[in-house]
């Protein structure tokens, strides 16, 4: 039972951060119907912008907003300088365009900083509060868990009672009856993509100090997980995002636990199957959405 | 009509790599590939992007340091030393093909110290049949100790076994009547070494494995906390290490930690963990190479210096050590086949042995053994740098037992470059 | 979304159909035949062996465009369906050491593995299919370690082969055996969606709803189609387990599907002339960038400049002819 309870938080503390990740994937999809495997690469560029900042100020905090803050201005940049002039005639060219993304960023990154993992500061304390002889939480998964709520509440509130969320909505949708109504489409889909690498840029922040550490390639193994996060939840849905994240956390974790590391990649895949399967738009799909 | 055109459209690709690729390693008439009156060719393979790049990338560009500081003192038997560095991103198939590229279009004289066990295992039959010498290749899997099916290749680090069976007697001997348990890497290494450490220290309590694909080893951990393991000895890459001692401490399980040399190095560890750098203390590891922070060894002066003035004075850590020993161990056996310079002739050269350099042990190697360093010596971590203590051990990777090695230390010579 | 979808492949469709008709398919197979074969013993070792390489690359690559180009299913797994036909061949041939045996084996199980995931796949559409495929994609490795006395976890296994014939090097046997693979998938590849199958192909990924009104069996033809390329992606494998000797899960990571599929959309997507492009840039692009990096001397660019190019050329290439490689001919040839 000890065991249980501890696996379930160790998976619980990974799975928000594959939620907040995957929140992020289905924030473009929904804007853009792309989805974004720049995702990852977009997020590492971020934190080392946060990791600079930080060594420079000696303040996690200011690295902490730096990286926000760039990871928005790389959404809009990535969008406005290159997505933008896709040619969406086929799907498929919007996914090449963001794995080459992926490459330069990757690439970039390795030239600037060297292809070092380098250790990233906490702002709270890892080491984890026992109950009963069991370890937890940490001060840091909890920090955790509050940030990757205040996103999920701050974009529920956005989209559902502000009217730039009301627009952003109905851009997505139908582009052009919005366009009509005189929505601003084109500027609406940039703001979906500063939010959607803003929020990447948040779960890159959380997940690598936890990690090997920063690395250009830092995040490629948590974008699987929660691309994997996104399709069980169902890409059009964030509460299916946040659902998926822990589902697929958890299951890592006991996995992991209970039947050794080398199998959990078999189960993330035999849960896919028997998600998609039964729904194939994903848990939170409606109808609609499975034909998109 | 458009397939042709295609075709000719690859012809013409071709042709242009063709151009780019064929500008350098042009060797003139010698017979014997790679091999001028002025110049020898060797080539490498190692990662030097993606995640398995990270310190593995500084090894090649010591080894090339080293080798311009002994082209600077006019080559060995005239010959200047080219080194040709290729990136495979620890990528098997890539592997193949910059191999290839080597050997078939630079013409290299033989490959030395190609990083990595599967990587490397997938060209071991294209270099036999190549007749290319494959010299001190940088894993510690026991793969290249086979000089009846792969004459040509020859290992360099102590295998994971050797070390195994001397963490496992040091544990039996230090640590008697606490629960040991293990945690390794979910591949040769993490076997290998398991392998070792039960042949000395017997049955282990719990075992646990992780895969790289995976950076979260809080369930691993958990178990061996929840086993009341008081001992655990880790077959981890380093930034695995970095991740099982920081997650030990998360979850307040407090176990002695006892290290491979793969995953010990103090510098890139505490680097990894960062502020929590200082719960290292007191981890055992093993090495068989002088240590970085040994100013005292007249090896570690000369590596230094060879940084300083070759290398750009790149963070000097285990990396560089490994590189440039390797290095002066290329150029010893090149000193050792004498002025006429054939892939038989380097061969013979390593095998007869003999060899006395920066090792705290000897080398293994024979007609009938192409094993590398055969043995190694436990450090402590002490105030934040890894010191030796005990003394070295050697065996190997059968059921030979873990003897003291009690042979003296040699000192390089006066110009740091290996004499005939 | 499917509306802006069908514009170009419809284009391109017509002119695929009107060539088709006055070129048979054999002609330009028996051409590229004889320009390997002619070329093979012209090339030095080492550009034999990439055009080996090119031929295996374009086994896979083919199959894998008539199903994401033809029939609009986007596989990011087909890495792992070349692992499924590279170890089924090499476990085949250490035990059998017989090549046709082996070759056989192997398209079998990757068939049967091709219609287990196609029968799953034709439920799914765009990025759900693309989600199951990417987790199948990233489960070679942990197959290998779960039963490793098989598959000998990362260290893979080697091949038992047999030396080439008579004084053939190794090289030009390499070349040849990939390009006869190569070719004669691409044969029938061609052939088979010239006729009927091929219209329904089209036909499912325009507008399935239309489709099924005319009769087509919608869901048969999408697993068929993933049958096909999954069999071709076993080939692939094969001749990738052949060129390399051995079979390890490294050789097989992620990247490796995911640049299959950027091979195809960059080389023109639904044709196998964009197939062949692509084969040659995903053997000849790292080359090439490899080289400029080396030549720019310093240590902290070197594999990352690489990188880099091969992505601003992907950008590049994607931005300026969307249609990929192929099309830029045929916009030149239109506008005359």
């Amino acid at each position: 039972m000890d065991r249980f309870v501890y696996l379930t938080f160790d998976g619980l503390s990974r799975g928000a951060v594959y939620a907040a990740f995957a929140l992020a994937l289905v924030l473009i999809w929904r804007a853009a119907r792309i989805v974004n495997f720049a995702q990852g690469a977009m997020a590492v560029a971020a934190v080392y912008v946060g990791y600079s900042v930080t060594e420079k100020t000696g303040s996690y905090w200011l690295g902490f907003a730096a990286s926000l803050v760039f990871g928005l201005l790389l959404g809009i940049a990535v969008e406005k300088a290159v997505m933008r002039f896709v040619d969406h005639s086929s799907p498929l060219n919007g996914v090449v365009v963001a794995l080459g993304l992926v490459l330069i960023v990757q690439g970039v990154l390795g030239i600037l900083y060297g292809n070092e993992y380098r250790p990233v500061e906490t702002p709270f304390r890892r080491d984890a509060f026992e109950v009963g002889g069991v370890a937890l939480l940490s001060r840091y998964d909890v920090f955790v868990f509050a940030a990757v709520g205040a996103v999920v509440v701050a974009l529920t509130v956005l989209f559902t009672r502000t009217p730039v969320g009301l627009r952003m909505r109905a851009a997505a949708f139908a582009p052009d009856v919005s366009r009509l109504l005189g929505v601003p489409v084109g500027g609406m889909l940039t703001l979906g993509w500063a939010l959607a690498a803003a929020v990447g840029s948040l779960a890159g922040m959380l997940v690598v100090p936890t990690e090997l550490g920063l690395h250009p390639t830092a995040m490629d193994v948590v974008f699987v997980s929660a691309f994997t996060a996104a399709v069980v939840g169902g890409l059009d849905s964030p509460i299916g995002a946040v659902t998926g994240g822990l589902i697929v956390g958890l299951l890592l974790s006991y996995v992991s636990g209970y039947l050794g590391a080398t199998v959990a990649p078999m189960a993330v895949l035999l849960l896919l199957v028997v998600v998609l399967l039964g729904r194939p738009g994903g848990l939170f799909s409606s109808s609609k959405a499975r034909l998109a | 009509m458009k397939r042709t055109t295609a075709v000719f459209l690859a012809v013409l690709l071709f042709a242009a790599a063709c151009d780019s690729g064929s500008g350098g390693g042009n060797t003139s008439s010698a017979s014997v590939p790679g091999v001028t009156d002025t110049e020898v060719v060797v080539g490498t393979h190692m990662p030097l992007t993606g995640p398995a790049a990270a310190g593995y990338s500084k090894i090649a560009p010591a080894t090339k340091a080293y080798f311009d500081f002994v082209n600077a003192g006019g080559g060995i038997n005239g010959r200047k030393i080219t080194y040709k560095i290729k990136d495979d991103g620890y990528n098997p198939a890539t592997t193949q093909q910059v191999v290839r590229e080597l050997v078939l279009q630079d013409k290299v004289f033989a490959i030395l110290n190609g990083l990595g066990t599967p990587t490397h295992s997938g060209v071991l039959d294209f270099l036999k049949t190549n007749r290319v010498p494959d010299l001190f290749v940088a894993s510690g899997s026991r793969s290249w100790n086979q000089p009846d099916k792969y004459p040509g290749t020859f290992g360099f680090n102590p295998d994971y076994t050797v070390e195994g069976k001397v963490l496992g007697t040091y544990v039996k001997e230090n640590l008697a009547g606490k629960k040991a348990c293990f945690l390794g890497q979910g591949d040769d290494f993490g076997k290998d070494s398991l392998a070792g450490i039960e042949k000395t220290l017997g049955p282990i309590a719990d075992k646990q494995t992780y895969v790289t694909s995976n950076p979260n080893v809080g369930p691993q951990m958990g178990a061996l906390k929840a086993a009341g393991c008081q001992v655990v000895l880790l077959a981890t890459i380093p930034g695995f290490t970095a991740l099982s001692i920081g997650t030990a401490a998360k979850i307040g399980f407090k176990p002695q930690f006892v290290v491979s040399n793969v995953g010990a190095d103090p510098a890139t560890v505490s680097k990894a963990l960062g502020p929590a750098a200082a719960l290292l203390e007191g981890v055992v590891a093993a090495n068989y190479l002088p240590l970085t922070t040994d100013d005292a060894s007249p090896w570690i002066q000369l590596f230094k210096k060879v940084n300083a003035q070759y290398n750009g004075g790149a963070e000097f850590d285990n990396n560089i050590v490994y590189g440039m020993a390797v290095a002066y161990l290329f150029v010893q056996s090149l000193q050792a086949a004498g002025k006429d310079l054939t892939r038989d002739g380097i061969i013979a050269a390593v095998q007869k042995n003999g060899f006395q350099g920066p090792g705290l042990v000897p080398l293994r190697f024979s007609d009938k053994d192409h094993s590398g360093y055969g043995g190694t010596q436990l450090t402590k971590i002490e105030g934040g740098k890894a010191v030796f203590f005990g003394q070295a051990y050697s065996t190997d990777d059968g059921d030979s037992p873990v003897q003291p090695y009690t042979g003296q230390a040699v000192t390089p010579p006066q110009n740091g470059i290996p004499a005939a | 979304m499917t509306g802006v979808l069908q514009k170009s492949p419809t284009r391109s469709g017509q002119t695929l159909a009107r060539r088709r008709r006055r070129v048979p398919p054999l002609v330009p197979i028996i051409l590229g035949a004889l320009l390997v074969l002619a070329l093979t013993y012209v090339l030095p070792p080492f550009r034999n062996y990439q055009l080996a390489t090119v031929g295996a690359y374009f086994t896979v690559t083919a199959g894998l465009t008539v199903l994401t180009g033809l029939n609009g299913q986007l596989s990011l797994g087909h890495g792992a369906l070349m692992a499924t036909g590279a170890y089924t061949f090499a476990l085949a041939q250490n035990r059998w050491l017989s090549m046709p045996l082996s070759v056989l084996a192997a398209i079998l199980t990757t068939t049967l593995a091709g219609v287990v995931i196609g029968l799953a796949a034709a439920r799914l559409r765009g990025p759900y299919l693309a989600g199951l495929t990417l987790a199948v994609a990233v489960v070679v490795p942990s197959v290998t370690s779960t039963f490793d006395e098989t598959f000998n976890s990362d260290m893979g296994l080697s091949v038992a082969l047999d030396p080439p014939p008579g004084v053939v090097p190794m090289e030009q046997w390499q070349a040849w055996l990939c390009w006869a693979g190569a070719l004669v998938t691409a044969f029938l590849l061609a052939t088979l969606v010239r006729g009927r199958f091929g219209r329904d192909l089209r036909a499912v990924r325009d507008d399935e709803t239309a489709a099924r009104l005319a009769g087509v069996h919608v869901a048969r033809t999408q697993v068929i189609a993933f049958v096909v390329s999954a069999a071709c992606a076993g080939l692939a494998g094969v001749l990738f387990a052949f060129l390399a000797q051995s079979v390890s899960p490294g050789a097989f990571p992620l990247t490796l599907s995911l640049f299959l599929v950027m091979a195809i959309v960059i080389g023109g997507l639904g044709r196998l002339v964009g197939a062949l492009l692509g084969a040659v840039l995903l053997v000849a692009l790292p080359a090439l960038a490899q080289t400029a990096s080396e030549r720019s001397g310093s240590q902290h660019l070197e594999g990352n400049l690489a990188l880099v190019i091969f992505g601003v050329v992907l950008v590049v290439v994607m931005l300026a002819a969307p249609g990929g490689l192929a099309s830029i001919h045929t916009n030149f040839r239109r506008k005359r």
